[in-house]
């Protein structure tokens, strides 16, 4: 990140959106929730709490689980986001999503996003996790219908699959 | 009311010098940020003093773990993964290894430092009370140089602390003679992940022939600062562990604790739970030395 001196204009951030190279114009404290629901349309990403609680914002960042509501964009400048809209490949849903699918994994569909993106870290760093492994893995994500589990069956069942 | 970026700045300098320079020139006009998985939150919520801010996250200067035969030093820019991931930590300090996984979810592990939670200061925080009972100390860092704290000398109120306003936490060292102690970690909150503690307690102990040579306990949620419990640990120190020790441990616990009302529980409540979360740690204490 280069230094930057001038106060409170709208700054060039330079970032990975999904695979693509892109630079946003932002005021660096604007959230990345904020950014790539408002400036660049990927509204898969969602709200919850705006707080840090409840995960439906979350999104990998440089392959990192975070939640976008608590990143001022400049911290993520020069980095690589994958949101939800940069899962599915040539029009292939992502394991995970697929899984969710025939699960029942999703309701209202509101932590679904954040769900799925947290499952894709856990099963990076763990492809077979066991169950309390998978709910260590979500313990950050609520969802408010409460369909916890078939999101634990779904996590299983696309690591039974293997993701890649 | 909600914050407007616009009325925000924030500068990424990129270095350890730079930031330490910004923060020279105007002592207390800058407020440092690192994950933002605290300062964000008050952000949102329109409650930030400071309206200039400067990136701290993944400065490489604060992100190392420095092994050596005495002495782990932590980089304060390290995170709750980061914690969890190092084998010195995970096998020598089980007791931050704990507290760094019960802290939020993956996701505000992944961005949440342990010198942001320093001094961040809340005497809810999970980790702090793991760093009275390990002793650790403080490097403090500014344009004016080093300096070291003990870390039980560095909250001294209610969220105030002794870091200038010019400084930094670079580093928190841990010495490394606990692996021999047994550690017992307690958190009791609404759930394990996310929810602020009602009450949690870091301890440590260590028996010889039945009597308990050496006890160190420390309580978060109990005090306007993270609580070290010296008048119960004198009062724990050459005893045998038995049913009348256990019962005069849960009076010293109620008289050293100082717990509030406030929307996650009662004084009341925690300062029982505080008494009882020790006996439990001296019955086990007592089994596993049985055990041997």
């Amino acid at each position: 990140m280069k230094a930057q001196t001038a106060p409170r204009a709208k700054l060039e951030i330079a970032l990975k959106v999904n695979g693509r190279s892109m630079t946003v114009c932002a005021h660096p404290m604007e959230r990345l929730l904020d950014v790539l629901r408002h400036e660049l349309g990927l509204t898969g990403t969602k709200e919850g709490c705006g707080e840090g609680e409840c995960g439906s914002c979350s999104v990998l960042l440089d392959g990192t689980l975070v939640n976008s509501c608590l990143i001022p964009v400049l911290q993520a400048a020069g980095g690589e986001v994958t949101t939800i809209e940069g899962l599915a490949a040539d029009g292939q849903l992502h394991a995970l999503q697929q899984a969710f699918l025939e699960c029942g994994g999703a309701q209202c569909g509101i932590c679904t996003p954040g769900m799925i993106l947290a499952a894709c870290q856990l099963l990076r760093k763990k492809p077979r996790p066991n169950t309390k492994e998978i709910q260590e893995g979500l313990s950050g994500n609520l969802c408010r219908c409460t369909g916890y589990a078939q999101i634990l069956e779904a996590v299983a069942d696309a690591a039974r699959r293997g993701v890649e | 009311m909600r914050a407007h970026p616009a009325e925000y700045e924030l500068l990424a300098p990129g270095s350890l010098p730079a930031v330490l320079a910004l923060l020279a020139n105007e002592p207390g006009a800058w407020l440092p940020i690192a994950g933002g998985t605290d300062v964000m939150v008050q952000y949102a919520a329109g409650k930030l003093a400071s309206h200039k801010l400067v990136s701290v996250w993944d400065l490489p200067e604060l992100r190392r773990v420095e092994v050596t035969e005495d002495v782990i030093r932590i980089g304060a820019g390290c995170t709750y993964t980061d914690l969890r991931a190092h084998p010195t930590v995970s096998g020598e300090f089980p007791l931050l290894a704990s507290a760094a996984r019960w802290t939020g979810g993956i996701a505000n592990q992944n961005r949440g430092t342990i010198g942001g939670n320093i001094v961040n200061a809340s005497p809810a925080a999970d980790s702090l009370p793991a760093l009275l009972v390990y002793e650790a100390e403080l490097i403090l860092v500014s344009a004016r140089g080093e300096r070291r704290v003990p870390y039980a000398d560095f909250h001294v109120a209610y969220r105030k602390t002794r870091l200038a306003a010019d400084e930094l936490i670079l580093a928190i060292c841990l010495k490394r003679r606990f692996s021999e102690y047994y550690a017992h970690a307690r958190k009791v909150g609404a759930r394990n992940a996310q929810a602020i503690s009602k009450v949690c307690l870091a301890a440590l102990g260590n028996l010889a022939n039945g009597v308990i040579l050496d006890v160190r306990l420390a309580m978060g949620s109990v005090a306007p600062v993270p609580l070290r419990l010296p008048a119960t640990e004198r009062m724990l120190k050459g005893k045998r562990i038995d049913e009348a020790l256990i019962a005069a441990a849960k009076a010293a616990v109620a008289a050293e604790v100082r717990p509030i009302d406030d929307i996650r529980s009662t004084a009341r409540y925690r300062a029982a739970v505080a008494g009882n979360l020790v006996a439990e740690f001296l019955e086990q204490l007592r089994e596993r030395a049985e055990a041997r």
